[in-house]
């Protein structure tokens, strides 16, 4: 039997800021995880990635990642190293955090 | 202390001129990623985590008031007001914008400063004994050299595309203080039987993936013979080292899987080639250069505090204790600023705080300041007598932490807090160490102690050469810290063992704990360093206090 797909959301730095952006369903991009296209299918991954990688003047290093859908079927991180990225480091209140 | 030549401030410059037009090329798209990551990286800009990284070069260590204030208004400018100190004895900004790189680098090129051969695969950052020119135990201050290093590999043309990144370290005291064994290229200065000064060279030490100690391929070199020696090692391995395989293209690899033996004739018929086209450095050149590190004149008033006096304030005492070493010249000291405050980042340092130790540079310590691999600063030339109101300032500036070479003198990278690369946060679990051994008395009772901590193989923690390493990973989804034990990055330098199994990010601070009580239990006095226990009586009674608890909890 196949292994279930884990849902999966792209994601990238942007160029200018260098910090963490999502690829939204329209193919803009949002500093929010939770507003990421969630990918059901490897196909729609591709497809999203692709849209993605497009955008050389935009984004640097775009890939997918694992999500989870939470209560409000927003996407949620499943690996620390993206719950890390949503937020910022642990040591200072800066990044992601800071601007929340 | 040594000051760019207009060669230098020319190249410099040129160099900050193509790269403000080639980010302004990326900006506007003519340029992809592709295209402009390895002239971002050739001029030390890295993306991490959250933001784009600037790594600046400190050579061997060596930095004036005005480029520490430098940084300070770089920092404040450009960043978040603080820096952190590398083990590379670089600095680096954590938030800097891509449209405003250039005018950081052309504000580091006021005051001879850059990001060159920060990154890539070329020879990098010399490093050095932090004590250079100040150390009591020294033969001769080994800068001279390493700034002829740093001229002599600045943009070689025949080595900038090798294998692999390649690390040269030089210490000129017999007490290693810049773990020279654990480098590409390590050079110790040794006397020869006629009492001359010349290099000990060990090639092929690393950390990272495979950890290896360096290996002695010439027991005494000349001086006059360095250049075109180092050459021919740079040949061999521009030439044999492996580009197949990224994990195996560092010249320890290719010393191992060669051999000693045979590395050594290669290394000596190219040398014996390559002696007869060098000349060497014309020798104006190398007086120069060794003018230019001369010792401050050092006039100690009579009248000083040594250690033998004895000092009303506890906290200042403590502090003379732990922080401050012996200087070549009687009645002058050498002080390491911790930038190990209890809970904080190791190696970070606000602008306030680098203006604090530039005017302390400026007051008491002959316009000198040392970045050390273990990220402290370094007064290198100070007088005994000054060191009450040197401490004073360093309380009021929050950085008078009397802990140098204890449990809380942690080394730590970035880990995933930053890094890019990191499997695993380190800077939590050193903030978290330093707390729960936050007491001084309990940290001097437990005496000489060296916790490294990286947060992935790579080992920029130098975890394998810490007394206790820590190693983070990630083990199917989750942070988990591995153990290795007897490390040492000294003359003695040894890479260390694993313990067993790791730890959880929870479980790591009592597994360390276990291991101090551990230790604590069983040493035959308390001038038994922990080192030292661990080299007598072995892995096995660690290994019970570590794992035994552990499965009786379990169970």
């Amino acid at each position: 039997m196949a292994r279930a797909f884990t849902p999966k959301i792209v994601t990238a730095n942007d160029l200018f800021e260098g910090d963490v952006i999502y690829l939204r369903a329209d193919g803009t991009w949002s500093r929010e995880h939770g507003d990421a296209a969630v990918a059901q299918t490897q196909e729609r991954a591709d497809e999203l990635l692709a849209v993605a990688q497009a955008q050389q003047d935009v984004q640097i290093g775009a890939y997918l990642a694992d999500a989870e859908l939470g209560a409000d079927g927003r996407p949620l991180p499943i690996h620390f190293r993206e719950a890390f990225r949503t937020r910022g480091p642990s040591n200072y209140h800066h990044g992601k955090q800071a601007q929340a | 202390m040594y000051s760019y030549s207009e060669f230098d401030e020319g190249y410099v410059r040129e160099r900050v001129r193509k790269f403000r037009s080639q980010v302004e090329r990326r900006i506007d798209g003519s340029l992809t990623e592709d295209e402009f990551k390895p002239l971002r990286l050739m001029n030390g800009l890295y993306l991490q985590l959250h933001a784009y990284m600037l790594r600046v070069a400190i050579p061997y260590g060596t930095i004036n008031p005005a480029q520490m204030r430098q940084l300070a208004d770089i920092a404040d400018k450009w960043d978040k007001g603080y820096g952190h100190f590398t083990t590379r004895q670089n600095i680096q900004f954590n938030w800097p914008k891509l449209k405003d790189v250039p005018d950081m680098l052309d504000a580091l090129a006021d005051v001879g400063m850059h990001a060159i051969q920060t990154s890539g695969n070329c020879i990098r950052n010399v490093t050095a004994d932090h004590f250079a020119g100040a150390a009591a135990d020294e033969i001769e201050d080994p800068r001279p050299t390493a700034e002829l290093l740093r001229q002599w590999s600045t943009d070689h043309p025949e080595f900038t595309f090798l294998p692999r990144k390649f690390k040269v370290a030089i210490t000129g005291s017999p007490n290693d203080r810049a773990v020279t064994k654990a480098h590409d290229i390590g050079l110790r200065m040794v006397r020869n039987e006629a009492g001359e000064p010349g290099y000990e060279v060990i090639v092929g030490g690393g950390l990272g993936r495979t950890p290896m100690v360096g290996k002695v391929v010439r027991e005494f070199l000349p001086k006059i013979d360095l250049l075109p020696y180092l050459e021919a090692i740079l040949q061999v391995y521009n030439l044999s080292g492996r580009r197949d395989n990224k994990y195996k293209a560092r010249i320890k690899i290719l010393v191992h899987e060669t051999g000693l033996d045979e590395i050594k004739t290669r290394i000596e018929a190219a040398f014996e080639a390559q002696k007869k086209h060098f000349r060497g450095p014309e020798p104006s050149l190398v007086a120069a250069i060794e003018a230019a590190f001369s010792q401050p004149e050092l006039d100690p008033p009579v009248m000083s505090i040594s250690l033998d006096t004895p000092v009303r304030d506890p906290l200042l005492e403590s502090w003379i204790d732990t922080n401050v070493s012996e200087h070549k010249v009687p009645g002058a000291a050498i002080v390491t600023v911790s930038l190990k405050p209890i809970g904080g980042t190791p190696g970070d340092a606000t602008s306030d705080q680098m203006r604090v130790l530039a005017d302390l540079a400026e007051r008491y310590s002959h316009n000198e300041l040392r970045v050390s691999h273990e990220q402290n600063i370094i007064l290198p030339h100070v007088y005994r007598a000054d060191l009450p109101a040197i401490h004073a300032a360093l309380r009021e500036a929050g950085m008078a932490t009397a802990n140098v070479g204890l449990i809380s003198d942690i080394i730590a990278c970035p880990g995933m807090d930053y890094c890019a690369l990191a499997t695993a946060r380190s800077i939590p679990i050193a903030q978290e160490i330093s707390q729960r051994f936050e007491d001084i008395r309990v940290q001097k009772d437990i005496g000489p102690l060296k916790i490294k901590i990286s947060g992935c193989i790579n080992a920029c923690g130098h975890h394998h050469v810490g007394h206790i390493g820590i190693l983070g990973l990630d083990k199917a989804g989750v942070e988990s810290y591995q153990l290795t034990l007897g490390g040492d990055g000294t003359q003695t330098a040894t890479i260390g063992t694993r313990t067993g199994p790791g730890f959880a990010a929870d479980e790591i601070i009592p597994a360390v704990e276990r291991l101090i009580d551990a230790y604590l239990g069983l040493r035959e006095s308390r001038d038994e360093t922990f080192l030292e226990a661990y080299r007598r009586v072995g892995m096995e009674p660690f290994k019970a206090a570590l794992y035994s608890e552990a499965k009786a909890h379990a169970a």
